[in-house]
This record gives C-alpha cells, sequence and structure tokens, in this order.
C-alpha cells in the first residue's frame, strides 16, 4: 500500500499525494528513508532535499527546518519553508548564495555572532535550492564542500 | 429669483451624492476582491494549523506525563502578574463597526484583567488600536503597524518574538489573543484567546498511537512551541485581514445603495422644483400679457 504525503507550510500546502513509494526526508541528524507500514515517528527537521518517489515520477523539493510525522501510512511534513524543485528561482538564490557568502567572507567584519549565524543559514538555506533545482532542472549539482 | 436659487442648489447636492457613490462603488469593489484573496490566504494557512494543533495534542500527551520541573517554559502555568494581550485592528477605517467593536472587546477584556494582576499592557497590531489605546494613554509593550492587507510569516514573527521573550524573561505571565474572526462575509466576531502559557489542543486521539520521537518528545517541544505561538498569530492575523476586506465592502455597499436612494429622492424633488419654477413663470407671463391686454 503506498504512502499518503502532505507537505505544507504556514502559508499553503505544497505537495499531496496519495501514491508514493519511497521519500527521503532530511532529518534533523540526518537523512531517513521511510517505506510504507513505517513505524509511528515524529521528527524535527533540518535543511535538505526531500526526494519524492511516485510511481513513474520522482519529485525533488528543497525543505527548510519543521516537522515530520508518519502514523498509519500518512506522512505529513509541517515545513517552516519548501518549495518544489520547479518552483525554486535558481537566480534568486545563486544570489542569496553569493551575498551570504559575501558577507561570511568578512566584509562585515566584527559582526555580530547572531549576524554571522544568520548569513549561514542564509548561506545553507541557498545551497539547498540550489542543490535541487539542479539536480531536477539543469546540470551540476553544487557540491557540499562548497557549503559554506 | 429665490426659485431657481433653489433649484440649482439641489442639482448641486444631487452632483455631490452621485460622486460620493462613485467613490464608495469603486471601495466595495476594491474590498471585494481583496477580500477573495485574503480568505483564499486564511484557508490555504489552514491545514498547516490543523496538522500543527494535532501534532502538538500527542506531543503534549507525553509533556503533561512528565514531571512539572521540566515541563517547557512555554507550557508552564505561573500566578500571573503582569497581564498582556496582543490586539489586532486594521490599519484603516470605512470598514463599519469593525474596529471599534474589536476595540470595545479589547478594553472590556484589560479592564477585567486590571483589578486582578498588577500590571496590564498590550501588544498593539493596526492603527485604528494603537490609536485608541494610546488615546487611553493604556501602557503599550510594543506596537505593529502597516502589516499590508495579505501578511505574510515574516511579518508575524517579531509580534511572537517579543512576546516569547518577555514570557521566557518572566516579565509577562500570561498573554491573550484577541482578533476580529471571520465567520462569513455578513459577520465578523471579536475573539478573545490565550497563547501563552500554551494550552495544548484538545488531543486529537492523543497517545493512542505509539511514537517513535527523534531526537526526544523534550527537544521536539522545544522547537514545536514557537511555532505554534507563531502560527496562531498568522492565523488571527490572515482572519483578521479577511474580516477588514469583508467589513469594509459590506460598508461601502451599505453607503453606495444610501447614496443611490438619496439620488433617487433628490431627483424627485429637483423635478417638482423645477417644474413649479416653469409654472411660476408661465403663470408670470400670462399674467403679464393678460394686464398689457387690459
Amino acid at each position: 500500500m503506498p504512502l499518503s504525503l502532505t507537505v505544507v507550510t504556514a502559508e499553503r500546502t505544497v505537495l499531496q499525494r496519495d501514491d508514493v513509494l519511497r521519500l527521503i526526508v532530511p532529518a534533523a541528524d540526518g537523512q531517513i528513508t521511510i517505506l510504507p507500514s513505517h513505524t509511528a515517528l515524529m521528527s524535527s527537521l533540518g535543511f535538505g532535499e526531500l526526494t519524492v518517489v511516485c510511481p513513474g515520477e520522482t519529485i525533488g523539493m528543497a525543505v527548510l527546518g519543521g516537522f515530520l510525522q508518519v502514523a498509519n501510512d500518512r506522512v505529513t511534513v509541517l515545513a517552516d519553508a519548501a518549495e518544489r524543485a520547479d518552483e525554486i528561482n535558481e537566480e534568486r538564490a545563486d544570489a542569496a548564495r553569493d551575498r551570504a557568502q559575501r558577507r561570511l567572507a568578512g566584509q562585515y567584519a566584527g559582526a555580530e555572532a547572531l549576524n554571522v549565524l544568520r548569513a549561514r543559514l542564509a548561506a545553507e538555506r541557498a545551497l539547498v535550492r540550489l542543490r535541487v533545482r539542479r539536480r531536477y532542472h539543469g546540470t551540476g549539482v553544487p557540491s557540499l564542500r562548497e557549503r559554506a | 429669483m429665490a426659485g431657481a436659487g433653489a433649484v440649482r442648489a439641489i442639482r448641486d447636492r444631487i452632483r455631490s451624492v452621485e460622486s460620493t457613490s462613485k467613490v464608495t462603488k469603486a471601495m466595495e469593489l476594491v474590498a471585494a476582491s481583496k477580500m477573495r484573496r485574503a480568505q483564499d490566504r486564511a484557508l490555504s494557512s489552514r491545514p498547516y494549523a490543523d496538522q500543527m494543533r494535532s501534532v502538538l495534542a500527542q506531543l503534549a500527551g507525553y509533556a503533561a506525563s512528565a514531571d512539572p520541573d521540566t515541563l517547557h517554559p512555554l507550557l508552564r502555568q505561573r500566578p500571573v502578574r503582569h497581564f498582556a494581550f496582543i490586539h489586532i485592528t486594521a490599519d484603516r477605517g470605512l470598514a463599519g463597526g469593525l474596529n471599534a467593536n474589536m476595540n470595545r472587546a479589547g478594553a472590556v477584556l484589560a479592564l477585567e484583567h486590571q483589578p486582578r494582576v498588577e500590571r496590564v499592557s498590550v501588544v498593539t497590531v493596526g492603527r485604528k488600536g494603537r490609536d485608541f489605546f494610546r488615546r487611553a494613554g493604556f501602557p503599550s509593550l510594543a506596537e505593529f503597524t502597516e502589516l499590508g492587507d495579505y501578511p505574510g510569516m515574516d511579518k508575524i514573527l517579531p509580534i511572537a518574538r517579543i512576546v516569547m521573550d518577555d514570557y521566557m524573561r518572566g516579565e509577562i505571565d500570561q498573554v491573550y489573543l484577541g482578533y476580529q474572526r471571520f465567520v462569513n462575509t455578513a459577520v465578523q466576531r471579536p475573539t478573545l484567546r490565550q497563547v501563552l502559557p500554551v494550552t495544548a489542543p484538545e488531543g486529537a486521539a492523543a497517545g493512542s498511537v505509539d511514537f517513535l520521537f527523534e531526537p526526544s518528545p523534550e527537544r521536539l517541544l522545544e522547537t514545536l512551541l514557537p511555532r505554534y505561538v507563531e502560527m496562531q498569530i498568522l492565523e488571527a492575523v490572515l482572519d483578521a485581514a479577511a474580516s477588514e476586506q469583508s467589513a469594509r465592502m459590506v460598508a461601502m455597499r451599505a453607503a453606495t445603495d444610501a447614496a443611490q436612494e438619496m439620488v433617487a429622492d433628490l431627483t424627485l424633488t429637483y423635478n417638482k422644483a423645477r417644474q413649479e419654477l416653469i409654472t411660476n413663470e408661465l403663470l408670470d407671463i400670462v399674467g403679464g400679457v393678460a394686464a398689457l391686454d387690459s
């Protein structure tokens, strides 16, 4: 029996499928794969790629923090932000990464720790978006080494 | 001649009422289209809110069984010395009794709590509520305005931050949220509810499933609770936005109808006066001719 999956953010329902065969989620402590008949689980999510395998189709998404609930083959992702690969604006993510990396490169020397953290998170988010976008649309997945 | 002057005065009045009705008609149409979008926004945030409630209900079951000392601070009840409430109104008026009703509900809430606690203060969202509590000289923790017609989470975070920070520091002990709940286009209802300490939603079969928690229920609550507070404020703000546009649309429709009725009445009066004037002029001419003849 396939899984049913709902990905929601505070602003909208991003994805809703009832024919999911397999799903890889970016849990806080690493990726986990969820197959039908998975045990009931609640987990927090990190930044990363969500891979949804359906018959004849694989959907990629960027998920940026949130929660995961699995119970009785129903999977709910409560994401802080989530975008399907086809929705991600590559130029914007590119610009966001450059901006964050410039900041981290010390243009703001003596910046507060909070600002450094903020820039690092922004870079991370942008990289996740770029990775997902390029994996499903176009070529060249940015390597993890590029990470800030 | 006095008659001609009166006729002109009525004609000018008709013109002025007509142009007013054009303005109110335009405002009605704008509000109607904004209302649809605001309602869509309010509706599309609902699945997240529902899911989060069910997750929290599950988790809270575990939290309740835990030692009260290790309970997450946002869940912990304590004696209330400083009561605060988030008061959501529109930035603009011309929305019937919407803002006045909300302000009245907020004032009643404040007055009810004042005798029971040491301090009551308000966090206003929207210009109408801010002005109201300023005029009353009421202590305010923070003021937020210009959230826009379709506020998103980015506008909510600073509001949530302030009340949660003050709550965690022990500066405020209880926080309520007041907003105009959108019932339907004709009905908006001032609604008050507690946001802090967090009261776990009634369990959708809490504890019926044996969950595996990753990393641990306590850690999950730690990340979930702030988001739950944010979500409640977002829900309220989105509802208030839909209420504002609905109330304005209804108020402007009533104004347009009233103006059109007035134009009809005035036109009748105008025609009567005009006919009277002509009749009088004819009588004068006829009278003059008769005088010449004799």
